[in-house]
């Protein structure tokens, strides 16, 4: 099979699937929905290892599918580039949605709109598939939309929840405002380089690198660095990055499996590897470098602080998504492009198993998501126990799990970068391991651990699955159905080794080839290959490090706060209780948000049609012109009479007038 | 050649099957009616095919040319013609027709055969405005559309019907009485001569250009409908009949853009050059101002009706950045809001025909009940708000690309529609659709008949067909964008 097909296949087969059954639902019945889509991820996957395959074989692939438009001279094409980057993304993204397809059939078993579930899921494995796979900006922002469509589509998914529906239209608008940025930068692009051929923009930006956008457009900025900073502010949509991180929390609103696949695993990190492929570009601009670290900086520190204050468990997820966003955005800012990727695709893994173990208590416990109604868990479900442990460790960096090897080499490039701000996110990232390990193991804890805080009910007959709605009465927690668990394991195994297995090759071993690009001056990547001596002795130093203490001490204090004296949380709250309103407040964002963008807008428009509308334009210009007229029309009657002498006596003063006038032109 | 007159048949068509449905009068013979006018749309669609296979993509001249003397008097001719500028405007009335005939089968039951007519009529006399190449003969097809459509919202609209369709009348007869005088005065500057093509050589000195211009843009802008002479739209909109909102939005505001770029910009260049600032400030004031304006109407039609005119401000800017991709763009953005508006104004009549409510605040949880329905109401609602795959992406996205070459602010304040597009949209959706049952009317509606489903699935087709793949309609264009762009960029003072 040429690349081409194998290309098509893994973009085509999920869409296949989507469409028969989206539009076939019902004909083909629960089952039928569920098998389609999951052959056609599957098939999706198996291409994705042949294409990862070739281009380890060194084949890499940019090739046309079709001439989507042509204007003004320039083709506009739809196509694939299938490099080191591109094949590595597919086969984490397929292999994620697999096992959340999969884990699907257990979580949504009862709910009525099972069909369609599966149909979107399809979609959006298509549509990040084709956002990976371009070759070129404008199809990049096709997939860039259209996963936000999905995306909407799914955290709407049950509709009828108000919550639910305020929550998908917000993610919505705050990713178009990120796309609003976006679709400058592709339109500078598009101008000053005249293609939007990845292969053909990247060739020409070193040539570039000093030039400014002249008075031409408007505007005096350095080229590079305004195409960059528009693109990122995409990026900081997409990625969920401060001040555009507001609708990934809400976005839980949505059903767990999405949760984990979409707003974890894969659609979140569009921005990173966006930022990654753009490597060229971004190496030419220091100045979008340090804003990154700022911006990953702050969300990494911020919102893993909001992260300890949740009940919600799967908010407490969504804040730790979060903060790794701003991990990886971190690393894109020291230049670490490769370990933004490595931490990618590790958090790829246990972030989606640490939902998808979240989901699997939420079925335990009825669809109650409060961990304060939760507690010893760990007996009543041994695997999601474990495999929560897992994911648990390797999210705060524990030796020899996949997120240690990431996030300590974060850690390490930020520390080694030149980049201005660099020392600042450094400092952010550090204390974020303590914070990390505080949420993560309060969670773990509260959830596992201790004594059950619920009332439980003597039968086992409980309706599972039931359309989540939230049970507040007596249950009886027992381990999940087998396609429930089973991804969990799946999930589990590259959670534990895959930090291991890739960090050699990924980060040392020019993996990545020219698909990242990365200055000399820039290559902390290479200085920490300098003292790299094998995944063991990494490991086994990571036992000595300062952040290693960090979260052992995070650790203990969760342990020590909710599972020894579980009084003192509350005594804390009350102690510092502005502090405390201002992290459970989410910093006043979403208010202010709320008041000043969506009031304000609505204020304005209200404000514009009545004045200007309404008030000005029909009440003044249109209908006074025609009340003018009217007035007029009232005046010109009086004037015609029908009296004789009136229109003798106009007939003098007219006559009289006019001989003035004649006399004094003489 | 397949036919013999192409251009006169897709104008004459519709108009004599319009005459002929007349004669079935009173509604004893509804039913004859609407079967007539039906088979006069097809008619008139496919006999409009032949343009789209015989029309040469490579050819720079007006193609499919007629030439007849009409009165001599004035040397006004019969002179017909069109670039695929023209073509893709002409094929999106003829299939809006049909379209519209089968969606007004069942909710029209009163006067059918005058309503069938005038939509036939009306398409006729729009497809003559379209291919029109002497300036008397657009300005009497340009004018004439005033009549059907001012009967069909005076008829069949809504309470305020009245009001609307004055307003509407002579809102637009005003703009266009100065369009009037301009023609005369080119009439009399070219020595007696009527013909468009002639006017496109004539030189010009730049205030006779500019009083020209300012003319037309008269008539064009009020047709437009451009901000601040847009407040006749959503009136008319809201008063009319669906059909009437359908062709009005899908068709009818695309004369008075036509109108720029047929007349305006190759006749008057330099006074083009000159006010294009002015233009485009206005284009951006309707996507800003507008938009925001979209965001707080409490009737759909109202909504959809402002969101109309923010997505022409679109087509106005890409018209006068004066570069091959806002023109392109503009001209596929004028074809593809003909989809969209029409569509989500079909929609908004889906919904009125069951619970006869235009508010928002009437509706909620729809999908409940309409799952169909709501499926097609999306898919138009995400085109409107311009996302990639559907045909409200392409023009937006062209003529974003053609803006930024001109200017990054005027870039920064059209992209803002990404933002206000998806927002007066989806907020307007969610209201309506999403939610639980919001009340005993919208539990009882049921979803969408064949009849329905037929006519939003054609148009979801066509959304999407242009969407993910819109190279034959800009290979229609190129050649007939470049030689606009090269006529205007002749200076003729």
């Amino acid at each position: 099979m040429n690349m081409m097909s194998v290309c098509l296949v893994a973009a085509l087969a999920p869409l296949a699937g989507a469409i028969t059954a989206g539009l076939f639902g019902r004909q083909i019945g629960r089952a039928g929905a569920h098998w389609v889509t999951i052959i056609g991820v599957a098939l999706s996957m198996i291409a994705s290892a042949i294409a990862l395959r070739d281009v380890m074989d060194g084949n890499l692939f940019n090739g046309t599918v079709y001439t989507w438009a042509t204007s003004g001279g320039m083709r506009f094409e739809i196509g694939f580039l299938i490099d080191e980057l591109s094949a590595t993304m597919m086969l984490v993204v397929t292999f994620v949605s697999l096992m959340v397809h999969i884990y699907t059939i257990g979580y949504m078993a009862d709910d009525p709109g099972y069909q369609r579930f599966f149909s979107y899921i399809s979609l959006f494995t298509f549509s990040m598939m084709m956002l990976v796979m371009s070759n070129n900006f404008l199809q990049l922002f096709f997939g860039w939309e259209a996963v936000g469509l999905v995306s909407y589509l799914l955290i709407g998914f049950w509709y009828t929840r108000p919550t639910a529906i305020y929550a998908n239209l917000k993610a919505f608008l705050v990713n178009r405002v990120g796309d609003f940025g976006f679709i400058l930068g592709i339109a500078l692009v598009l101008v000053y380089f005249g293609s939007l051929d990845y292969g053909e923009v990247f060739a020409l930006a070193p040539g570039k690198a000093t030039e400014r956008i002249g008075a031409e457009i408007g505007v005096q900025w350095p080229l590079i660095t305004a195409i960059c900073i528009c693109l990122f502010i995409g990026a900081m949509g997409k990625s969920a990055q401060f001040p555009l991180h507001v609708w990934l929390p809400d976005s839980m609103e949505g059903p767990t499996p999405i949760s984990a696949l979409i707003h974890a695993a894969t659609m979140v990190t569009a921005g990173i590897f966006m930022v990654a492929r753009m490597s060229p570009l971004y190496e030419l601009s220091e100045t979008a470098l340090s804003l990154i670290l700022i911006i990953g900086a702050i969300t990494a520190l911020f919102m893993g602080l909001l992260g300890i204050v949740q009940n919600d468990i799967k908010r407490v997820v969504a804040y730790s998504t979060l903060s790794q966003l701003g991990y990886m955005t971190v690393a894109l800012g020291a230049s670490a492009y490769s370990v933004a990727i490595f931490h990618l695709m590790t958090h790829a893994f246990f972030k989606a198993l640490l939902f998808l173990a979240a989901g699997s208590v939420i079925i335990g416990m009825h669809h109650d998501q409060d961990m304060r109604h939760m507690g010893g868990l760990r007996r009543r479900m041994p695997i999601t126990w474990i495999t929560s442990l897992i994911g648990s460790l390797a999210l705060i960096g524990f030796p020899f799990f996949s997120g240690f090897y990431s996030k300590e080499s974060i850690i390490e490039a930020v520390h080694l970068s030149k980049t201005p701000a660099a020392g600042l996110a450094w400092i952010a990232v550090t204390v974020g391991v303590f914070i990390t390990a505080l949420y993560s193991f309060r969670m773990y804890f509260l959830v596992f651990e201790g004594k059950p805080r619920f009332e439980v009910h003597g039968s086992s007959d409980a309706q599972h699955g039931d359309d989540a709605h939230a049970h507040h009465g007596p249950v009886d927690p027992h381990e999940s159905p087998a396609v429930v668990w089973w991804p969990l394991v799946a999930l589990a195994v590259p959670s534990i080794v895959v930090g291991a297995i890739a960090i050699g090759p990924l980060l040392f071993g020019g993996y990545f080839g020219d698909s990242l690009q990365v200055l000399s001056k820039h290559d902390v990547v290479g200085k920490i290959g300098e003292h790299f001596h094998g995944w063991l002795a990494m490991g086994l130093h990571g036992f000595a490090t300062v952040p290693f203490w960090l979260a052992a001490a995070g650790v203990a204090l969760a342990w020590y706060l909710y599972l020894r004296r579980p009084d003192i949380p509350a005594k804390i709250q009350s102690a510092v209780r502005p502090l405390y309103n201002l992290l459970d407040q989410k910093y006043y964002m979403d208010r202010f948000n709320d008041w000043f963008f969506a009031g304000g807008a609505r204020s304005v428009g209200g404000g514009l049609w009545r004045f200007g509308d309404v008030g000005v334009i029909d009440g003044v210009l249109v209908n006074g012109s025609a009340k003018l007229v009217a007035w007029l029309a009232g005046v010109a009657r009086k004037v015609q009479s029908g009296f004789v002498y009136h229109y003798a006596f106009m007939m003098i003063i007219g006559v009289f007038v006019l001989m003035t006038w004649w006399f004094l032109h003489l | 050649m397949p036919l013999f007159a192409p251009l006169s048949t897709v104008i004459w068509l519709p108009i004599i099957a319009g005459v002929l449905v007349l004669f079935t009068g009173s509604d004893r013979n509804a039913v004859l009616a609407r079967w007539m006018a039906l088979a006069g749309s097809i008619a008139g669609l496919l006999v409009a095919l032949p343009l789209w296979t015989g029309f040469d993509r490579t050819e720079a001249d007006m193609q499919f040319e007629e030439f007849h003397r009409w009165i001599e008097t004035f040397n006004i001719n019969y002179h017909l013609g069109i670039d695929g500028i023209s073509l893709l405007l002409i094929l999106l009335n003829c299939l809006t027709t049909v379209l519209v005939v089968i969606a007004g089968w069942k909710v029209i039951q009163a006067r059918v055969s005058q309503y069938m007519a005038s939509f036939l009529i009306l398409s006729g006399m729009m497809n003559g405005v379209f291919s029109a190449l002497d300036a008397a003969l657009f300005y009497v097809f340009f004018e004439a559309t005033l009549i059907p459509m001012f009967v069909i919202i005076g008829v069949w609209g809504g309470p305020n019907r009245v009001y609307a369709a004055l307003k509407f009348f002579l809102y637009t007869l005003l703009g266009s009485l100065l369009t009037l005088v301009a023609l005369i005065y080119l009439y009399n500057a070219s020595g007696g001569s009527f013909s468009l093509l002639d006017y496109y050589v004539l030189p010009i000195p730049l205030t006779a250009q500019i009083l020209i211009f300012v003319a037309l843009f008269a008539a064009f802008a009020v047709k437009v409908p451009m901000w601040p002479v847009h407040t006749w739209l959503p009136d008319a909109h809201v008063e009319a009949p669906t059909g009437g909102s359908v062709v009005l939005a899908a068709i009818m505001l695309k004369l008075g853009a036509y109108g720029f770029i047929r007349l305006s910009l190759p006749i008057v260049p330099d006074a083009s050059q000159h006010l294009a600032p002015f233009v485009i400030a206005l284009s951006l004031i309707a996507v800003v101002y507008i938009g925001l304006v979209a965001l707080v109407q409490a009737d759909m039609k109202k909504l959809i009706a402002y969101s109309s005119i923010a997505h022409m401000g679109f087509v106005t800017l890409g018209i006068f950045i004066f570069n091959p991709h806002g023109l392109q763009g503009a001209v596929i953005q004028m074809v593809s809001h003909g989809f969209i508006s029409g569509a989500l104004f079909l929609c908004v009549g889906v919904l009125y025909d069951r619970l006869h409510s235009r508010q928002i605040a009437d509706y909620g949880g729809v999908v409940n009940r309409m799952p169909v329905f709501a499926a097609f109401f999306m898919l138009f609602a995400m085109a409107n708000a311009g996302l990639p795959g559907t045909s409200g992406f392409v023009g937006e996205f062209f003529v974003i690309m053609g803006t930024m070459s001109v200017n990054f602010w005027y870039t920064f304040a059209a992209a803002t529609t990404l933002v206000f597009g998806a927002a007066y949209t989806l907020w307007m959706y969610k209201r309506v659709v999403f939610g639980a049952v919001a009340n005993d009317k919208v539990a009882a509606l049921s979803d969408i008949d064949r009849r329905e489903f037929l006519v939003l699935g054609v148009l979801a087709i066509a959304v999407l067909c242009i969407g993910i793949y819109p190279k034959p309609l800009t290979d229609v264009l190129n050649v007939s964008v470049s030689t606009l762009l090269e006529q205007y960029a002749v200076t003729k003072l």
